[in-house]
């Protein structure tokens, strides 16, 4: 989960700077989450505890540094790893502290062992928390319950981050994914028997807030063409579709996790086979082709 | 470069052993609980642990099973969740002969609830027919869901409120010899949905009160529902359950609500309640365990009640509170709240709490249920503090499993889908999937955790030979035997009611105390026993209903370990005289009556 990332404004007065830098779309993401984060827990208690938060905020961060340090040589900007950070400290539920410490210190290490072509192919906090749902089941779980019962608190979370998504440009992945899971609802509801209220009931509920207005438009980890990420998109709600169909609880996340470096993959490949095509042909006499 | 390569190598041995690590914490894990799936027999617990439970229901004469409701057909689809409760065990001397009966709810309509009495050699008889408390689940008035025993007119004997999904009754005990149903004169209202009750003198009149917990809204009726949107609008954050009441006892055999006037006001799902004086002030405080939401505690200051569960910390994150009983499980004076919630793996992890009171200016607790290790129990129901091997530090027996029924298949998908959504869909009964046979955390081993007194609690239920896995709902605990040894009755929902009689090694000592109120309540609920011996201090009180659907015994067990020095024991009655006793032996019961 990755803040999409713009170009900041060079020169500018003062305040207009200070504004600008705040409006920096590097920063909009972390606050937006952290808004959820604060009004959640101030109203509902959504988090066990603090200190769990900033356990994996504080390991995030710090791993960040370290690695991107080693391995690329710079300081990085903090607000990725700390929208790592946060999304463990709100996706995992486990009474322990170590728990919350593996999954973000995993989390970020993947976005460094884990790399193909110099990108690394997995959402960092999808494929923490996959890997800790996985290895770890006795010990965590993943955000499965509600958060109050505020209609009115559910439509400003959706405005808010459409909105932001929109001027990030990334709102089609998100109401792709939206329209498609719910259509797949309605024909997973005809399938099983079960009610259609059933079948959409997931997508009013956090888990999903945070995963199609942060997870699965991270534009590190998604394809760069708009139509690759309507597809992806559209993908990732198939496989959740079949995986649901098969009772998997944490469908979307592991959805995301397979299909998401998949399309990676498959976008590389793509490239690759464009450039080829588009490179001159190979000179097979040099001679030749000085004559 | 070839430095970069060297880091890469070491990153990914680094996060190779990160992944490993969950493996190897639950290596770590399962090796210092070594008993925790190992069978043994009575022997090698005694010598280990020492003690172990013989379950002996049916030697004791009794095989009682429990009959689930059923309710309304709209219901059908999901009826084994919406009719999950109602086994409850109450423990009893309503005879006054000195040993204590035993008293079992059933809920399927028609049903029979049973009072077994006591016939002091090891069995018991069924006598709630012949003394009219048998048939209270007649068509139409609802079925029960739990009993609580306490003397409210002061005549020596121990009266029964009858907790119901339907219209709560009051029976009036005619000196141990029958029951005469005095609820329609008594003010009860026609019709509660409730799980939990509680006797207590809230204002120390001498005369005791009932508190009583609705769950769902008392509007309702299961059986002729008229929309299926009865169920809670949140998983966590529930507000649309029943009304509380508070009866303050008018001493003329009837009864005044009070509970707005006294400072309760909750429309929360509540599951279980028990009072006790936690503040010090000398009036019990209430606290309550709400399912789909946080808990609640009631401070009392001189009878009116305010809600301080999120100042006192108890009230903050939402869970699923299930129980409620209190142990000084530190010897310290003060006791600790035990509160029981969800956990299964991979799904949802809620975890048990204990509330420990911390130093300091004003009531505070923290929830040290994993620094002390009786965090995860499965989906928890009734829990009850007692001291099983009398080695002098409580020990807590936990029930767990919620629905047993395929061994394959599990709802637990199809429960959290619904569960996480908008309160438009969580609450309409009809938008939950059916549960077609599938189980929801069924089949569970229970906890018996034994305290070793320097902060640690071990579960040895399989060890000492508690190895059923019925769906556990309730626990109460009594010396059925006059051994000097904790016995628990266990109240399973549509299963068999089991009596785990705990054998306990020799050389430990105990010492028990009958208390009987004569300007306090005669049930003497409310009232506190500090116990002094060998260089420390244990406290506990009479409860008038605790645990889950569950009342412990009247007489207050106290384990005293080995070579026991009694110094004195300090009773403070609700009435608020003290009154300390010296010169107490071990291995006695003392009956005690508060001085005029």
């Amino acid at each position: 989960m990755n803040a999409s990332v713009t170009s900041a404004p060079q020169l500018a007065p003062a305040p207009v700077a200070l504004w600008k830098k705040l409006l920096d779309s590097r920063f909009t993401p972390p606050v937006f989450i952290t808004l959820i984060l604060l009004v959640g827990n101030l109203q509902f208690g959504i988090l066990e505890s603090y200190q769990k938060t900033l356990l994996a905020i504080g390991v995030s961060i710090a791993g960040e540094m370290i690695l991107a340090r080693i391995f690329l040589g710079k300081w990085p900007h903090p607000s990725s790893a700390y929208i790592t950070g946060i999304s463990v400290g709100i996706l995992l539920r486990s009474p322990a502290y170590w728990t919350y410490a593996l999954c973000a210190a995993i989390s970020i290490t993947s976005k460094y062992a884990l790399r193909f072509n110099g990108r690394h192919i997995w959402n960092p906090s999808n494929f923490g928390i996959c890997a800790m749902l996985f290895l770890a089941s006795d010990a965590v779980a993943g955000l499965s319950i509600q958060w109050g019962n505020n209609f009115a608190a559910l439509i400003a979370i959706w405005v808010l981050g459409s909105l932001i998504l929109w001027r990030a440009r990334r709102f089609h992945i998100t109401a792709v994914y939206v329209v498609s899971f719910i259509a797949l609802s309605l024909l997973r509801a005809r399938i099983t028997g079960d009610p259609w209220q059933s079948e959409i009931s997931p997508i009013t509920g956090p888990m999903y807030q945070l995963f199609i207005f942060f997870m699965i438009t991270d534009p590190k980890t998604t394809v760069r063409s708009r139509a690759g990420q309507c597809i992806v998109a559209f993908a990732v709600a198939l496989v959740e579709f079949f995986m649901r169909l098969d009772s998997s609880i944490y469908a979307p996340l592991y959805a995301l996790c397979w299909v998401g470096p998949a399309a990676l993959f498959i976008e590389m490949w793509l490239n690759a086979r464009h450039k080829r095509a588009a490179a001159p042909p190979a000179i097979a006499n040099p001679a030749a082709a000085r004559s | 470069m070839k430095r970069i390569s060297a880091a890469r190598v070491v990153l990914m041995i680094v996060f190779a052993g990160m992944l490993a690590t969950p493996a190897i914490m639950r290596r770590f894990a399962s090796g210092r609980a070594p008993s925790a799936s190992a069978h043994s027999d009575c022997q090698s617990a005694l010598a280990r642990y020492g003690f172990c439970f013989e379950e002996v229901s049916k030697q004791a004469g009794i095989d009682f099973v429990h009959e689930a409701p059923v309710l309304d057909p709209k219901l059908k689809g999901i009826m084994p969740e919406v009719a999950s409760m109602g086994a409850s065990v109450s423990i009893v001397d309503y005879n006054r002969d000195g040993w204590p009966d035993i008293y079992v709810t059933n809920s399927g309509v028609g049903s029979q609830n049973h009072l077994y009495r006591n016939n002091h050699d090891g069995t018991f008889t069924d006598v709630a027919a012949q003394l009219g408390i048998a048939d209270v689940n007649r068509p139409g008035t609802g079925v029960s869901m739990g009993a609580v025993w306490g003397d409210y007119d002061n005549d020596g004997y121990e009266d029964l409120y009858l907790i119901k999904w339907g219209k709560p009754e009051l029976f009036h005990n005619d000196a141990g010899k029958g029951f005469t149903r005095v609820t329609e004169d008594s003010g009860l209202p026609p019709w509660i949905n409730a799980n939990t009750a509680v006797w207590l003198d809230y204002d120390n009149d001498g005369k005791l009160d009932l508190f009583v917990g609705g769950y769902y809204p008392e509007n309702v009726n299961l059986w002729r529902l008229a929309s299926t949107r009865m169920m809670p609008e949140s998983f966590e954050y529930a507000r649309n359950g029943g009304r509380k009441y508070l009866f303050h006892n008018l001493g003329n055999g009837r009864f005044e609500e009070v509970s707005v006037k006294a400072g309760i006001g909750s429309r929360r799902w509540a599951l279980a309640s028990a009072a006790a004086d936690l503040s010090g002030t000398g009036y019990p405080d209430l606290f309550v365990a709400n399912d789909y939401g946080v808990s609640e505690l009631y401070l009392n200051d001189h009878g009116h009640f305010h809600e301080a569960g999120a100042e006192t910390g108890v009230g903050f994150a939402p869970k699923s509170g299930m129980n409620a009983s209190f142990g000084d499980i530190f010897n310290q004076g003060k006791f600790s709240i035990y509160v029981s919630n969800i956990s299964e793996e991979g799904v949802l992890i809620q975890g048990n709490n204990l509330w420990v009171p911390q130093e300091g200016n004003g009531l505070h607790y923290q929830n040290m249920a994993r620094d002390l290790g009786v965090e995860l129990g499965g989906w928890s129901f009734g829990a009850q503090f007692g001291d099983f091997n009398n080695d002098g530090n409580l020990d807590l027996f936990l029930e767990n499993g919620y629905i047993s029924a395929s061994r394959t298949r599990s709802y637990w998908y199809d429960f959290s889908k619904v569960a996480g959504g908008n309160s438009s869909i969580i609450s309409d009964a009809s938008h939950w999937p059916a549960f077609d046979g599938r189980s929801l955390s069924g089949y569970q081993q229970k906890k018996v955790w034994i305290n070793d007194g320097a902060g640690k609690f071990e579960d040895v239920a399989q060890a000492v030979g508690v190895t059923d896995r019925h769906d556990g709902r309730a626990v109460a605990l009594a010396d059925l035997w006059n051994t000097g040894a904790l016995d628990a009755v266990v109240a399973n929902q549509a299963g068999p009611l089991l009596i785990y009689k705990d054998v306990v090694a020799p050389g430990t000592d105990w010492i028990e105390f009958d208390l009987e109120g004569t300007r306090s309540n005669h049930s003497a609920i409310g009232a506190q026993v500090t116990l002094f011996w060998n260089g420390q201090k244990q406290v506990q009180a009479v409860s008038g209903g605790n645990g889950f659907a569950s009342e412990d015994d009247r007489r207050l067990h106290f384990g005293l370990g080995k070579n026991s020095q009694i110094e004195k024991a300090v009773i403070r009655w609700p009435s608020g005289a003290l009154q300390t006793m010296a010169d107490l032996t071990p291995k006695h019961l003392y009956h005690v009556k508060e001085p005029q």
